[in-house]
């Protein structure tokens, strides 16, 4: 409650920025302006009297800060494009971090590198369309497979899900994937093996399902064994020894983005006695 | 799925509104947002004014039409279904007005070649309706993720004969009013997006809104809970309303008319004109 009044009165302010690093962890909209660091400690309050004289008054130290989702440079500041709360990453080496927006979506919009799943949809002379979610399929070739030439197909078919990553995604080209990785090695990606149940989920699932210390992975590894594999556009493929197991696991999942620990533990413990 | 929001209660206890019948001008009906309340589309909302409700369902960034394709930006599309009937010339016409708001904040050009596809239901409409619509539409839009460069709310004003301004009229009030005029705003300058008028009114009456002294300024706060998006609606109104002292009043449900409003003395211009009107700004 305090936390949007006070949201409420900075919006009311009116179109006054502030500063990056004020803001972090709470919420922002689409609209605001934020100041990098930098600026904030320049143009911020009390500057006129107290600071130093700098010899080199004209030139300012400029750390590289790194615009991720949700952001727009701005002149040199930054706009917020997406609602959600702000984060930043410091900088392993030099530079100045990461700023980004954690916001939620179901649409996903391809960017180079992902891990997506895809479904073929067309065969047409030595490419395959893949629909990923986005807003056109994407196109694979039939080299980009391992151990794939011209005399020795890979066997793809229409309607086979495929594991790739993009190597060309932007908003002006069709979006391209590849089932290898830079040294030709197919690394887990290729076509998904037969059974199994494929299911949607949001983004922002996806991303904390992949998280590195995520507790609801291992819990799951627990319960059955399991194969699993995630697409950041979204989607889950997962298979299990039966057909039930297989549609409690779905079950499981697509609700944990709705449930505390708490009632997670519970179910997952419940599960086990059964 | 059960994510009702609620307007804040502290703002609403500090107005010290009960249930009284709303004074002249600067008060809005009770108000209140859905969001994510629909699988299927990408975003949703439904937005709540009074017993106006408007269910809204955002689609995009998705596949686009080869005829209808822009090479360098988004094409958006508004489709309003009205409660009764086939959509008619009226929703054409208002769908034309939403387009191109949602157009001015839209950041289409970081999505060539898609469509982000708007549908609005109408489910009661009882005053207010364009406005209701604009309200909608931002909210889906923000579900959606959809990049904006800034959100928009929508509000309409009706004029009766005495000159007094009334926001977020009824559908009474707006068939009695010699005027009503309905305004986009956005969030960052409150710079008028659009402005849709219909009615007898001065050259004066119809500046004063873009002078933002008489629109009520509202903003929406999100709250990100543990995987749930709230959101929520907090309106302070606009103070200076033609002398009306300065005062934050919310209404809660309906309650008796209104009593006539003090008549203030507004010299009628030697121009008054009759519009039926509808100017898209968008941000320059």
């Amino acid at each position: 409650m305090a936390e949007a009044a006070s949201v409420a009165a900075e919006c009311l302010a009116g179109c006054r920025a502030r500063g990056a690093r004020s803001v972090l962890g709470q919420v922002v909209l689409p609209g605001e302006e934020l100041l990098l660091p930098e600026q904030e400690d320049a143009e911020g309050p009390g500057g006129a009297g107290e600071r130093p004289l700098s010899l080199n008054a004209g030139a300012r130290s400029r750390v590289r800060v790194i615009c991720g989702p949700g952001l727009r440079r701005c002149g040199d500041r930054l706009l917020v494009t997406k609602c959600g709360r702000l984060r930043h990453k410091e900088p392993g080496g030099g530079g100045g971090g990461v700023y980004w927006v954690d916001s939620q979506q179901k649409r996903y919009v391809p960017v180079k590198g992902d891990h997506v799943i895809g479904i073929v949809t067309a065969k047409s002379g030595d490419i395959f369309k893949v629909d990923v979610g986005g807003s056109e399929p994407a196109s694979l070739s039939y080299l980009s497979f391992e151990g794939a030439t011209k005399r020795n197909r890979p066997n793809v078919q229409v309607g086979d899900l495929i594991y790739g990553q993009f190597v060309v995604a932007n908003k002006d080209m069709e979006p391209e994937m590849v089932c290898i990785d830079s040294c030709g090695r197919a690394n887990g990606m290729g076509v998904i093996g037969q059974d199994g149940l494929l299911f949607k989920v949001t983004l922002g699932l996806i991303r904390k399902l992949l998280a590195p210390d995520c507790e609801i992975i291992q819990e799951v590894g627990k319960l059955y064994p399991l194969e699993i594999v995630f697409g950041m556009n979204g989607r889950i493929w997962v298979k299990a020894k039966t057909i039930q197991q297989t549609l409690i696991l779905a079950n499981i999942l697509e609700a944990c983005e709705h449930m505390t620990s708490d009632q997670r533990k519970q179910i997952f413990s419940r599960l086990a006695e059964s | 799925m059960e994510e009702e929001m609620h307007t804040d209660a502290k703002i609403r206890a500090e107005t010290g509104a009960g249930s009284s019948p709303r004074g002249p001008g600067c008060s809005l009906r009770h108000f209140a947002c859905e969001q994510n309340l629909l699988s299927r589309p990408d975003g949703s909302a439904s937005f709540l004014q009074g017993d106006t409700s408007v269910l809204a369902g955002v689609y995009g960034p998705a596949e686009v039409k080869v005829s209808k394709e822009i090479f360098n930006k988004a094409t958006l599309e508004v489709i309003l279904r009205p409660k009764i009937g086939l959509p008619g010339v009226a929703e054409k016409s208002r769908e034309r007005l939403i387009r191109n708001t949602c157009e001015a904040v839209v950041l289409g050009t970081l999505h060539p070649r898609t469509s982000i596809t708007v549908v609005l239901q109408v489910v009661s409409d009882a005053g207010s309706l364009l406005a209701c619509c604009l309200n909608a539409a931002c909210m889906a839009l923000v579900d959606a993720g959809v990049p904006m460069r800034a959100l928009f709310c929508g509000v309409t004003c009706a004029l009766d004969s005495d000159g007094t301004l009334v926001l977020d009229p009824t559908s009474k009030q707006e068939k009695e009013a010699r005027a009503v005029l309905t305004f986009a705003v956005d969030n960052v300058e409150r710079k008028l997006l659009m402005s849709s008028t219909k009615g007898l009114f001065s050259d004066a009456e119809g500046s004063a809104p873009s002078t933002n002294q008489s629109l009520p300024r509202s903003s929406s706060s999100a709250w990100l809970r543990p995987r749930r998006l709230r959101n929520t609606s907090s309106a302070s109104t606009g103070n200076r309303c033609r002398g009306v002292t300065p005062r934050a009043e919310t209404s809660w449900g309906r309650g008796p008319l209104p009593p006539p409003p003090p008549t203030h003395p507004l010299q009628p211009e030697a121009n008054q004109r009759p519009s039926l009107a509808s100017r898209s700004y968008g941000l320059m």
